[in-house]
């Protein structure tokens, strides 16, 4: 999902939308981080709609961060990030009926996925 | 702008100095032994428990409090509210507690009241002077459960020391949670033995003197 599906939405909204397509099945890879308190109201958000068979959500933000920048390409990227109000980074939130575990360490991520009751990476 | 004056007036009033109770919250994903660590504190210095701990997940499912608890720790002295929350989670499935002997009402109910658990949790966020995150020394750190309750306090400038929990068992590893959050002072523990808590009680009392 680009960032620009995201950019003129409000918290709220972000997150009905990002609910709305997990609550179908779908597994979201969005285009920049949340932020940590749209993060928590996400969580909050989810178990209000928990039911037995929407389990909740699996979740994991991603700091991207390319190879060192000269201090001016960094001063670039932050200004362009400013105006576009775009963030660096992925999130990637899938349902719980469905991932079952994204695993994180610094070096790579996983995402474990439920397929009659054998587990595929 | 609000964070920044969270700090301005804890640098002029310093140190909680104009309150009479620190508001010590305990927060963490399930299981990490946030329970086991506050009754631990109330043990050591009331000489008593005040929530229950178990191995089944989401025991605690309401915010307890337990008030006035003073500690003593150098020579000094800090009177503590301790605020015991929930375990904050993404997901809750009601077939997990079945493994835990339950019915499936009685299962399903827990898990009702599990995600209401959470909400109360998160919603406590804004109501504590600083956060004790507990960890379990033998999981992964770097689950985003654990990143988004660190993300939130740094966002709210609330102090925070990580507590690497069950540092008993053999499969902890304290320098695997220092190295996910090197920004915070962590220090490892058995809250369940009562192993390293003169640290801890230190580490507490330079959480609150910052």
């Amino acid at each position: 999902m680009p960032h620009h599906e995201f950019a003129q939405l409000s918290m709220s909204e972000k997150i009905s939308k990002i609910l709305k397509y997990v609550k179908e099945g779908n597994i979201l890879l969005i285009e920049g981080r949340l932020d940590p308190l749209e993060e928590s109201e996400l969580i909050k958000r989810t178990m209000e709609i928990i039911t037995k068979d929407f389990k909740g959500v699996e979740i994991a933000s991603i700091d991207y961060s390319p190879k060192k920048n000269s201090l001016f390409e960094k001063i670039k990227k932050d200004l362009g990030n400013f105006l576009l109000k775009r963030r660096p980074g992925l999130t990637i939130v899938g349902p719980a009926t469905i991932v079952k575990e994204i695993r994180k360490d610094p070096k790579r991520i996983e995402l474990l996925t439920m397929d009659n009751k054998k587990n595929k990476r | 702008m609000i964070k920044g004056l969270g700090s301005f007036f804890r640098g002029i009033f310093g140190a909680f100095g104009s309150k009479k109770r620190v508001k010590l919250g305990f927060y963490g994903p399930p299981n990490a032994g946030k329970s086991s660590l506050a009754n631990r504190i109330a043990k050591d210095w009331l000489g008593e428990e005040f929530t229950t701990a178990s191995a089944i997940p989401h025991e605690t499912r309401e915010v307890i409090i337990k008030e006035k608890v003073t500690i003593k720790s150098k020579g000094k002295e800090l009177t503590f509210n301790l605020v015991d929350t929930p375990g904050i989670a993404t997901k809750i499935d009601y077939e997990d507690f079945i493994k835990h002997k339950m019915n499936a009402k009685e299962a399903k109910d827990r898990a009702k009241e599990a995600t209401k658990g959470v909400i109360e949790a998160i919603k406590w966020l804004d109501q504590v002077d600083c956060v004790l995150v507990v960890l379990d020394s033998t999981q992964n750190p770097y689950s985003q459960v654990n990143i988004t309750i660190i993300g939130n306090l740094a966002a709210r400038d609330i102090p925070v020391l990580i507590v690497a929990n069950k540092s008993d068992l053999r499969k902890a590893d304290i320098k695997r949670v220092e190295a996910a959050f090197p920004q915070y002072p962590t220090i490892g523990v058995s809250a369940l033995k009562g192993t390293n808590m003169d640290e801890f009680y230190e580490q507490l009392f330079k959480l609150v003197k910052r």
